[in-house]
């Protein structure tokens, strides 16, 4: 089947969404997306962020499409053509759900432990307007306890129902879910249970936003000054492939590793997650690439290092001292290698 | 006096009993369908008599049945949606509650159509009373042999069930419908597949209203040519309409399709005219997500012809200058009512009533009720007019399911047709603050004070 999206032609499978055949072209005419998520059945649908323009249906039938169409739940069919972000009214359709987004999602990035990870604070970087127009009050919630290695900050929550799916595919005895209708829905366990499914874990890999986080690493770090290396061992229960969050010689976090569209690559185990926060515990395969623009690329440490043995002295305090550096010393130029590696990017 | 389908026998005495139903020459189509007719043929019948759904979007009903996939080889079912959530509209419940018999009979009729062997009516909670009348008259059915095992020895089976919903609006959208039966929270489902496809536990099913499935009966006895005579155009045969508000005689009325407004808001037979002689002001003729109509375009449309009780009159002009037949909820509005507080109202409900799953309509809904509420007690500004035409625009057509839609419709119709009058509230919030919305000045008193703009 041949699909054009913005002009770029491909060919694919039937029974390919509009969003994975953008995803295949790459670049910038790939929607947007906070709710659907590859490795989660079902799926998408919810968000209307990645919604686009059908302006020929098929070779068959080549009407256009009258409204937007959810790219991520939408079937291309053979002659089908599309237009992502060469049409305004997608983008203003974007811009608009971005907006609605917003209205209940509080603008904590300075104490949100996603920031710098969180999909909506990019979505809005690109497609959110530069003022709110909403005066009312936004709706708020105590800050809940859900299990030994959850925290759950229901504000930013934005109800794109990934946790839910997680815990419906990937985890037995569900006991956390949508409670309440509209804006009053809220993500929460059925009456006070704890979550402490074996992959429950998951569920803050997949929160596009802070609304789900790792008690573990809660106000440990800001993520750019982590350093992610891609790291593995022998787990019975995953993949046990991880990417750890080193502080120095300290792993903060350990996390799935994620594709560029920010989805686990492999869900891991929550013994995985957890309890290894021990650099021995791990083979460390080597240090963790990110897409150039991304603000966790910012710390872009990967050149220093010679090799990736994190024991030696020198490197932790090499690691720390420019740590130190980028949190306290904004203003201590970079040098010229370190603007160019910039301007390059890792990848 | 106009031809009565549905509510022929609704006065006759003990008609919700089996016996006075069965004496009224209830179940016939039962019988003339197994004994006679084969399902194709019911689902031709159905379609040459043009019946248009009446829960609200006007499918036909005939061509509906003629998606449903028989070929998959899975079970399939009918569901019927009783469950009656849209302000304004209260036509079904007068229906299974005066003539529970008809659904029935409708339903029996309809599966065997549909080769279901299991069929539920989903009803709303609220209506416990109904849910309870059904009931019986579903143990009736069964007793006399027109529900279970081998009905009148044809081999064909059927099992009716009554379901009670928990009383939420969305639980009336199809796919919700269904996922609340299977026993989950009612949130809409996204389409594709349909329904006819992958229903209820995935297999194909059709949802279809009360009314739409009593008026089978009668298509199936007299002919479905019989049927289409009757009304006008593409809108065949009579319709329940509910009527409330500010008329002399509020109530559920069966109208033949093509009526005038006129002679229905105004003969003694239906609406007996105003209640207490006061100006009309403004219509909303299909229940509360339909746009609102003003006074000058109710009894004519924008051509000055005649508007008559039809789905395509009533839609003349698009929504500039049209509006819906929709579900039938008929509400009339006299020169005191405020559009403002009446809009606002009704966003109330939709950002009460939606289910959350969608981010336009989740967030837009309340902030349009925030911005109208705004609005009507005195604190709005100028700029929140533009601002409350701005949001619903952007929930419009981007959502699940059309609640979305159906929030955002009034919002729009007010503000395209009474922006006067938001105006009026946002200039001069001291007297709207201490207006009584119920007996004060009718607005026509202070409009001189706003100039007309249109959107
Ligand atoms: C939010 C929402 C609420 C609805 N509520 C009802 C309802 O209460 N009763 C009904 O018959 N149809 C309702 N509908 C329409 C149904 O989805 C469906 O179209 C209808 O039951 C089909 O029956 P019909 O073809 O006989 O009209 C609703 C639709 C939406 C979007
Ligand atoms: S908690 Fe996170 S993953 Fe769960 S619904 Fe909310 S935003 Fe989505
Ligand atoms: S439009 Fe509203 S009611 Fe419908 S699915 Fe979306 S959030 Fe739910
Ligand atoms: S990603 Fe498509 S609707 Fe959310």
């Amino acid at each position: 089947m041949k699909v054009t999206i913005d002009g770029q032609s491909i060919e694919v499978e039937p029974g390919t969404t509009i969003l994975q055949a953008a995803r295949m072209i790459g670049g910038e005419s790939v929607p947007p997306a906070m709710c659907y998520y590859s490795k989660l059945k079902g799926s998408g649908g919810k968000c209307r962020c990645c919604l686009v323009e059908v302006s020929k249906g098929s070779e068959r039938d080549p009407r256009p499409m009258p409204k937007l169409m959810a790219s991520c739940v939408t079937g291309v069919m053979d002659g089908m053509e599309v237009n992502s972000i060469s049409s305004q009214r997608v983008l203003d359709a974007r811009k608009s759900v971005t907006e609605f987004l917003l209205i209940n999602h509080p603008l904590d990035c300075p104490v949100c432990d996603q920031a710098g990870e969180c999909d909506l604070q990019n979505l809005s970087f690109k497609h959110g307007a530069g003022k709110t127009r909403f005066i009312e009050e936004k709706r708020t919630f105590e800050p809940e306890n859900i299990g030994p290695n959850i925290q759950l900050h229901m504000n930013r929550c934005i109800l794109c129902y990934r946790c839910v799916m997680v815990a419906d595919q990937l985890t037995d005895d569900r006991v956390h879910g949508v409670m309440n209708r509209g804006d009053h829905s809220q993500i929460s366990t059925c009456i006070s249970k704890a979550i402490d499914n074996e992959f429950s874990g998951n569920m803050i890999d997949v929160c596009p936003v802070g609304a789900l986080t790792d008690k573990t690493f809660r106000f440990k770090q800001r993520v750019w000054f982590n350093k992610p290396f891609n790291a593995h061992r022998d787990c019975d229960k995953c993949c046990g492939k991880t990417t750890l969050w080193m502080f120095g010689d300290e792993i903060q976090r350990v996390t799935g590793r994620k594709d560029i569209y920010h989805e686990v690559e492999e869900f891991i185990c929550n013994e995985c997650r957890f309890d290894h926060k021990d650099p021995s515990h791990w083979v460390i395969e080597g240090p963790r690439k990110f897409e150039k623009g991304s603000v966790i690329n910012q710390n872009n440490y990967t050149q220093k290092l010679e090799k990736v043995t994190i024991e030696t002295e020198h490197n932790i305090l090499l690691g720390r001292e420019q740590d130190r550096k980028k949190i306290s010393m904004p203003d201590v130029p970079l040098t010229e290698q370190g603007k160019k590696k910039l301007k390059e990017g890792n990848v | 006096m106009g031809r009565k389908i549905l509510l022929e026998h609704a006065n006759v005495p003990g008609i919700k009993t089996y016996e006075v139903y069965r004496k009224m020459g209830g179940y016939a189509s039962v019988e003339k369908a197994i004994k006679t007719m084969t399902p194709d043929e019911i689902v031709e019948e159905v379609k040459t008599s043009g019946l248009r759904g009446r829960g609200g979007a006007g499918f036909p009903t005939g061509l509906k049945w003629s998606f449903l996939d028989k070929k998959s080889g899975n079970p399939s079912h009918l569901v019927c949606n009783a469950d009656e959530s849209e302000p304004g509209t209260f036509k079904d419940r007068y229906l299974m509650e005066y003539i529970p018999h008809l659904l029935i009979e409708g339903m029996i009729t309809s599966s065997f159509a549909l080769g279901a062997k299991l069929s539920y009516i989903y009803i709303r909670g609220e209506y416990m009373w109904v849910y309870r009348i059904l009931e019986n008259a579903i143990k009736e059915a069964y007793a006399a042999g027109w529900l279970g095992k081998n009905i009148l020895g044809s081999g064909y089976d059927l099992d009716l069930y009554v379901h009670c919903g928990a009383g939420a609006y969305i639980c009336g959208e199809e796919t919700a419908l269904i996922e609340s039966l299977e026993g989950k929270r009612g949130n809409p489902r996204i389409k594709p597949p349909f329904p006819a496809v992958k229903g209820l536990w995935q297999e194909p099913t059709v949802v279809n209203n009360v009314e739409s499935i009593a008026a089978v009966p009668w298509i199936i006895n007299n002919g479905g040519e019989e049927y289409a005579k009757i009304g006008v155009g593409r809108s065949t045969g009579t319709k329940l309409i509910s009527a409330s508000g500010h008329i002399k005689n509020p109530g559920v009325y069966e109208i033949e399709l093509g009526l005038s407004v006129d002679e229905f808001m105004n003969s003694d037979e239906y609406l007996g005219g105003m209640m207490n002689d006061r100006p009309l002001k403004a219509l909303v003729p299909g229940g509360s997500s339909v746009p609102i109509l003003p006074a000058h375009l109710i009894y004519k449309n924008a051509e000055g012809g005649d508007r008559l009780m039809s789905y395509e009159s009533l839609s003349e002009g698009g929504f500039q200058t049209g509006s819906m037949l929709g579900s039938g909820g008929f509400i009339v509005y006299n020169d005191t009512s405020c559009i403002v507080r009446n809009t606002w109202n009704f966003s109330r409900f939709y950002h009460h009533e939606s289910c959350g799953q969608c981010s336009p309509c989740r967030e837009g809904t309340g902030w349009l009720e925030g911005v109208l509420h705004r609005i009507e007690t005195g604190h709005g500004r100028e700029e929140d007019i533009d601002l409350l035409w701005d949001i619903q625009s952007k929930i419009e057509g981007n959502t699940i399911c059309p609640l979305g839609d159906a929030a955002a419709w009034p919002v729009a119709a007010a503000i395209r047709h009474f922006r006067d009058e938001f105006e009026y509230h946002v200039r001069f919030p001291e007297k709207v603050k201490n207006r009584d919305h119920y007996v004060a000045e009718p607005f026509e008193k202070v409009k001189h004070l706003v100039t007309k703009q249109t959107v």
